[in-house]
Order: C-alpha cells, then sequence, then structure tokens
C-alpha cells in the first residue's frame, strides 16, 4: 500500500507538488519510489533553468535502470536537493520529505488544476 | 504470449515483479536487486533458471561431434564432470556459451542460453547432418525446470532438501560430496534431479534440473529449510548484478556471433590442441597476433550514474568503444562494467571516461574479476 499524503497534488508520471504561494516543492512518490528500488543516483535540473510541464528534467538510477523525471509545473528552478544527491537512497526512505527533488517559482499557477489529488492518484496506482 | 515457468505462480505469491526476458515472463526482482544481491554474496539465494535450455547428445560419435562444435575439450570430462564450453560458427564467433555435462561415456547433457534454444538446436542440426558418427541430438529443453541455489550458506541446508546419495554421474554419498562443476543424479520422492555444483553468481552453489513437480518442491523446500539461514528469492537484476561484479558474460552482451571468445577474454576455455573444430584457425590466428578488441572490466573512478549497456567509452579524449554491462555494483557501492576497447587500450590501470547522457564520467580498467571475495 502505497503512501499517498493528502496535501500533495499528484502527475501521471508520479511527481508530487507541494504548493506554497508562488512556489512549489516537487519530488517522486512512494508508489514510484517503491517501483524503482535500490535509488542509487539521482540528477536534479541546474539553479535557474527554466521548465516547462511535462519536460523531462530529471533521472533517477537504480541498480537496474535509469527513468526520467517529468517537472509536473513549469517555471524556474529556486533550489535543488543536495541531500538526495549526495545520500540518493533518501528518495526510497523519505520520499515526501527529505527525498525532495527541487523547489520551482510557479510560472502559471493554473497548472495546478490539471495535476490529480491524493484520491484520484490512489485510483491511478490502485492502492 | 511470453512463455512462464512451473514456478510462475510461486513468483506471483512472492511479489515478484515481473518482465520478459529471451521470451519468458520472469521475475526481476522480489523486493530490491541489493538485498538479493548481499543475500547470495553473505548467505543464500535461490533463482528460477527454467527458462534456460537443455539439450542431450549421445551416441558413440557424441565425443567427436561436440569436440567439433564446442571450443573446449569434452574429452577431458569423465563421467560426472562438467565444464563451460562455447560453440562457435566458421569465423570463430559466439553462437552460445553453454556447461557441458558428461552424464555417462556416451551421454552428455548441455545447458545452454534461454534465448538462444531455438538458434543453437538449429545451428546443431545442421552440424549434426553433416556428421559421419552415430548420434543423437534432443532439444530437451520443455522437459526440464531449474533452481540455482547460489550462497556461502547454501551448502550448510541443502541436504535437507536432497538428503540421499547420488544414483548417476559423480556417484557421492551426499549432494555437499560434489565439488565444484561435478554433476550427479539424486533420488528426490519418486523422481531424479540433476544437480550440479555450479552457478552464475562467483559463489558457491549448486545448479538442480529436474522435471516441474521436483523443481516446485526443491523450491518451496529451499525457502523454508534455507529460511534460518537467510535465504532469499532472487531475480534476474540480481542475477545480472552478481555476473557482472565476478566479469561472466552474458550472451547477446558480451558475447555474439560476431565476437570471438579470445576477444572476450575466454581463451582459456579455447582448447586449440585438441584437434580441429569450428573457427579453430580464427581463434589460433588472434591467439598468435593478438585481436583489434579486447574486453576489459572497469570501475568508475568518482561519483557518477551506473554505466549501462551501449554508453560510449573514451580515452585520449576519443571514443574508443562500448559498455556492453554496467550497474551499480551492490557489493561495492560503485559504479562497474565490461566494454570492448582496442587492444591497446586494454590494460589494467588505463584511465578511460564512459559517456553518460551527454558527460563523460572517469573510469579505469581493472583486472577480472572485478569483485573477489576476501579469503
Amino acid at each position: 500500500m502505497s503512501d499517498i499524503p493528502s496535501d500533495l497534488k499528484y502527475a501521471k508520471s508520479h511527481e508530487w507538488v507541494r504548493v506554497n504561494g508562488d512556489t512549489a516543492v516537487v519530488g517522486i512518490t512512494d508508489h514510484a519510489q517503491h517501483e524503482l528500488t535500490d535509488i542509487v543516483f539521482v540528477e536534479l535540473p541546474s539553479l535557474g533553468r527554466m521548465l516547462k510541464a511535462g519536460e523531462a528534467c530529471a533521472v533517477v538510477e537504480s541498480v537496474k535502470t535509469a527513468s526520467d523525471i517529468y517537472s509536473p509545473v513549469s517555471g524556474e528552478i529556486l533550489a535543488i536537493n543536495q541531500s538526495v544527491i549526495a545520500n540518493p537512497g533518501l528518495a526510497n526512505t523519505e520520499p515526501y520529505a527529505g527525498g525532495w527533488f527541487y523547489k520551482i517559482k510557479l510560472a502559471d499557477p493554473a497548472e495546478l488544476s490539471k495535476l490529480m489529488s491524493a484520491e484520484e492518484y490512489l485510483g491511478q496506482v490502485g492502492g | 504470449m511470453l512463455n512462464r515457468t512451473t514456478l510462475f505462480a510461486a513468483h506471483q505469491k512472492l511479489g515478484g515483479k515481473l518482465i520478459e526476458f529471451g521470451g519468458w515472463e520472469m521475475p526481476v526482482q522480489y523486493t530490491s536487486i541489493t538485498d538479493e544481491h548481499l543475500a547470495v554474496r553473505n548467505a543464500a539465494g535461490i533463482f528460477d533458471i527454467s527458462h534456460m535450455g537443455e539439450v542431450t547428445v549421445s551416441g558413440t560419435g557424441a565425443v567427436d561431434f561436440l569436440n567439433r562444435i564446442l571450443t573446449n575439450d569434452v574429452r577431458k570430462l569423465f563421467s560426472g564432470d562438467c565444464q563451460y564450453s562455447l560453440m562457435t560458427n566458421e569465423r570463430g564467433g559466439v553462437v552460445d556459451d553453454l556447461y557441458v555435462c558428461r552424464l555417462s561415456t556416451e551421454v552428455f547433457f548441455l545447458v545452454i542460453n534461454a534465448s538462444r534454444i531455438a538458434a543453437d538446436v538449429a545451428w546443431m542440426q545442421t552440424q549434426a547432418a553433416q556428421f559421419p558418427g552415430e548420434l543423437r541430438l534432443t532439444d530437451a529443453s520443455h522437459n526440464y525446470a531449474a533452481v540455482a541455489l547460489q550462497g556461502p550458506r547454501v551448502k550448510e541446508f541443502i541436504t535437507q532438501i536432497i538428503p540421499g546419495a547420488s544414483v548417476s554421474g559423480k556417484r557421492v554419498p551426499a549432494v555437499t560430496g560434489l565439488k565444484k562443476n561435478e554433476i550427479g543424479g539424486f533420488p528426490l520422492n519418486n523422481a531424479c534431479v540433476l544437480i550440479s555444483r555450479t552457478g552464475y553468481t562467483g559463489e558457491d552453489g549448486f545448479e538442480l534440473v529436474g522435471q516441474d513437480d521436483s523443481i516446485r518442491q526443491v523450491w518451496d523446500a529451499s525457502l523454508a529449510a534455507g529460511q534460518p539461514f537467510g535465504i532469499k528469492p532472487c531475480g534476474l537484476g540480481a542475477r545480472d548484478t552478481l555476473r557482472t561484479e565476478v566479469c561472466y558474460p552474458l550472451y547477446g552482451h558480451e558475447l555474439d556471433e560476431d565476437t570471438t571468445p579470445i576477444e572476450a577474454g575466454l581463451g582459456f576455455f579455447a582448447a586449440l590442441d585438441k584437434g580441429e573444430f569450428n573457427g579453430r584457425a580464427v581463434l589460433a590466428g588472434q591467439k598468435a597476433n593478438g585481436t583489434k578488441k579486447k574486453l576489459v572490466a572497469f570501475k568508475m573512478t568518482g561519483k557518477s550514474p551506473p554505466p549501462r549497456p551501449h554508453y560510449p567509452i573514451w580515452a585520449n579524449g576519443a571514443p574508443v568503444g562500448g559498455v556492453t554491462s554496467g550497474t551499480q555494483s551492490p557489493s561495492l557501492n560503485i559504479g562497474i562494467g565490461l566494454g570492448y576497447v582496442p587492444a591497446e587500450q586494454a590494460k589494467p590501470d588505463t584511465q578511460i571516461e564512459i559517456e553518460i547522457r551527454g558527460n563523460r564520467f572517469p573510469a579505469i580498467i581493472v583486472p577480472k574479476p572485478i569483485y573477489k571475495k576476501l579469503k
């Protein structure tokens, strides 16, 4: 059973978004980390990079494979999580806390309405 | 529709994550590749290898036939002995890599790669049609299921699963009496299981081949008897990381019909002096004069994404080769891999770079195997 916090928004491609005013924090879901398992490397976008919603912007590598991560929202990268780069296993152990990926300045807050609620995401991953 | 092994329901019950491999639907992992890998290095693991193919070759011509189509010398085998060998074409390219086991004077049992069953059998039949001696060649792949029990603690509990003496092949009072590369037939209830002390992990262990019922029994009994010893069911993911650490080749990665055993660093398994065999002249020429490309093992020297198959290898500022296998090593916790480079850049300690998504990361060529157990 995946952990799906009710206060976050979710993308179909298994990223979560925590909105705070006109900024948001992005990471991968518990379901995603469970599917990937054994995360050994995380590559994050550079500071200041402008992302479009749906753009491949990060790579997560498990022992078995490399997977692209897509930005759920458009905007400018304000911060990246150096801790998860240094210790990629944080994305497995604390996907919604210490394993966050980046903080972004929202370019178009209206995009948030296209993301899923926790309930809708639960429907997608089937619990 | 993908093939399924007799253990398919067992994999589902254990929550195995299933993938396609060589036309089969197989578990890639149950919990975590890293955990499964470390269980095999430190304790015990069990793998479903029922997808692998089995071919029997028998008759008065069997020895001469096998020595004609394989690189190693089967005359070195007594009943109950196994050897690693390569089946080569006229160009010295590898049709498949396999284990050949001598069950009795005129009966041989070959274990071949799942992805190569059709190609191997067609090749062997063509070769057999041109062979003058008395020979029976049977593709028995559909008759057998198989598991590999691997890890340093397997010998502590395998006699609970297989309690008796062998009745064919190598005669030993208990399965633990088999030495490395020996095979025997052991009774299990009313059936017989062929057990060899072989594997694809670099650890001590056994491979067990038998009928579906027997192998399902072995699977369940091993997980029960091995539980106090830390056994884990292991998928193809761990099988791949384990064999990569010890530099065992995987057909389709390090080996193919255009690559020779000499290029792959497997010259030890080519008995060039045993008489004529397919590709012998090419291999002898390469052994004498060297090859253009050579398979090397490498380690990443700094923080980097894990190397993967097909990533370019650079040396002296130019692309010179490609990665054939690569992963994050669960034992060493660094990126490791195998790949082909020009012979002049193949020496251990040569600095190379691996290109990953447009960026180059430093690596160093190391002696094989990459991982060696501390004694």
